[in-house]
């Protein structure tokens, strides 16, 4: 799920890098930044949908929804929207495929 | 009257960290008692003055305008009563469940409780969204949600923004979105001219916020259109590509975008209140289920209701009915408690200026009822209106059976997102009033509680 990202960062532009994994990938965003919001700085999308063919990028971004939960390569889900992003997180826009 | 020092011993929970909860602990933490204070922002300030990470260097006049003074006082105010020791915080916490006096929490450390003798209920609201066809898509946010990735994260979330709803925070996100510097395409408004009108003389109980709201729409200028019909949002793999709407005058619009925001106006999170048994009313004004409370906000036994989770009159009455909650809690534990009189005029005159807001910004209802059976309706689930419709058919004309039926409310944000458009398809399906399809029943926990979490660490 590749492509160019979701979000124009408008402000807070300086601050530190952290790096993480998307997809496999080796990938940087911003110390402070939510997995949501580092997730959609380089991709349109969070996740697919378990109920349609359409993806999902987050919709309430204040844990209400729900709609912003993500795959780790090491299993548990993370809800993108209030998880802080730590350095070396291995973050998936797809199921593993080990997942049953 | 005499004080009982046990009294001071009573342990008082406060589920929320937003203007009524931090008004409400600075009470009774004035009154010699210790709150334990439960919050699911990692830092305190609720949504509407919700601070950004540590290091982020906006300052308060940046991130809050007008209302950079109140946000800064709120913060400063509840961070002196932590360091001070008055009360005890659970950031970053949820309350999922509560029972005979005890509350389920799950935080950074995982599971526990919280035993209390008395409950503040403090927990804000959220968007209230009435579905487009295609609002199933990713890039399709809530108002509020634009809104907290501008304040907290310092972004916009498209390139080529369209918002669309009605309220108060249709105008505000767009001219602070505008503000920031994002490309904002359309701010369309489905309340006309004639709806706004007849609010105004309410609205006028706050003259400096209306004639605020006016200066907030020319910031807008031409991207603003009232009295608009959004008809769908035409989407590919990755979002949004244009929003389609008829204005006024009944002429076709398509305005390309990346992104929609989407609201009108908010709902209230009642779940806790529920769950701790409070009984609903179903408000005209408002078109939602809100519980029945007292004019402190007593909703009963050692039970105290405050800010939008239980009337929706905004920021600064959630202060109001937070010092209003605390104090009824103070007189039922028989510590003197400050005055209320001075607090109640002014929460009269801030439901006069929401009755306003409520008249000028109306909940699509109609529109909702005539949506094509293929449109979405559960966003968790993609429950469309039809599905809706053919529950109805069956019998199921009351809202926790078509639950049953149709899974609309099942999902994972539990209703919150579904329940008043809805209640509207069921009403429309069934020929009554959105009354008349009742309420759906929360049930605990109220946020997902991952397994892991309760398994033993090995």
């Amino acid at each position: 799920m590749s492509g160019p990202g979701r979000i124009q960062r408008l402000a807070e532009k300086d601050r530190p890098s952290v790096r993480f994994h998307l997809d496999g990938k080796p990938v940087s965003a911003l110390v402070g930044d939510t997995v949501l919001t580092a997730v959609l700085a380089h991709a349109p999308r969070l996740r697919i949908s378990e109920f349609g063919l359409e993806a999902r990028a987050g919709f309430c971004l204040m844990g209400a929804c729900q709609d912003c939960w993500i795959w780790q390569e090491s299993g548990p889900r993370l809800r993108a929207c209030s998880t802080p992003l730590a350095e070396g997180m291995r973050l998936l826009t797809a199921p593993p495929e080990v997942w049953p | 009257m005499s004080e009982n020092p046990a009294m001071k011993a009573a342990r008082i929970a406060i589920v929320g960290a937003g203007p009524a909860g931090i008004r409400a602990a600075e009470r009774l933490v004035a009154a010699g008692l210790h709150p334990i204070v439960i919050d699911e922002g990692s830092r305190a300030g609720g949504q509407i003055y919700r601070q950004p990470p540590e290091g982020f260097t906006r300052s308060p006049a940046e991130l809050y305008g007008p209302e950079a003074g109140k946000a800064s006082a709120l913060h400063s105010l509840f961070q002196a009563m932590v360091a001070d020791g008055r009360l005890t915080h659970h950031p970053a916490t949820s309350v999922i469940a509560l029972r005979d006096h005890r509350l389920h929490i799950l935080g950074p450390d995982g599971p526990g409780t919280i035993v209390y003798d008395r409950l503040i209920l403090a927990t804000g609201a959220s968007d209230r969204v009435a579905p487009i066809p295609g609002w199933q898509n990713a890039g399709i946010y809530t108002l509020g949600a634009m809104q907290i990735a501008l304040k907290a994260q310092g972004l916009a979330l498209g390139r080529r923004i369209v918002l669309v709803g009605s309220g108060p925070l249709l105008t505000l996100v767009g001219a602070q979105l505008v503000k920031a510097g994002a490309a904002v395409e359309a701010v369309l408004d489905t309340a006309t001219w004639r709806d706004q009108a007849s609010g105004f003389g309410d609205l006028l109980a706050r003259p400096g916020l209306a004639i605020r709201g006016l200066g907030l729409r020319a910031t807008l200028g031409r991207r603003y259109r009232a009295g608009v019909v959004p008809e769908r949002i035409e989407a590919n793999e990755n979002g949004p590509i244009a929003l389609h709407w008829r204005d006024a005058r009944g002429r076709s619009h398509r305005t390309p975008c990346d992104a929609v925001g989407m609201g009108w106006h908010l709902k209230a999170e009642t779940h806790l209140a529920g769950l701790a048994g409070c009984t609903f009313d179903y408000s005209e004004r408002w078109h939602q289920w809100l519980p029945r409370m007292n004019a402190l906000g007593r909703a009963g036994e050692g039970l105290y209701l405050a800010g939008d989770g239980a009337r929706l009159l905004g920021a600064d009455a959630a202060e109001v009915t937070g010092r209003l909650a605390a104090s009824a809690c103070l007189q039922d534990l028989g510590i003197a408690a400050p005055s209320v009189e001075t607090d109640l005029a002014e929460l009269a005159r801030l439901e006069r200026f929401a009755a306003g807001l409520a008249r000028a910004f109306p909940w699509p209802a109609a529109r909702l009822r005539d949506l094509a059976d293929d449109t979405i309706i559960c966003r968790c689930e993609n429950v469309t209106a039809g599905a809706i419709r053919e529950a109805v058919s069956r019998g199921a004309d009351e809202a926790n059976r078509a639950k049953s039926l149709s899974r609309l409310g099942m999902g994972r944000c539990q209703g919150r997102y579904c329940e008043l458009a809805g209640a509207e398809v069921i009403a429309g399906a069934a020929s009554c009033a959105a009354k008349e399809a009742g309420r759906l029943r929360p049930q605990a926990p109220i946020r997902p509680a991952p397994i892991a979490a309760y398994l033993p660490k090995s």
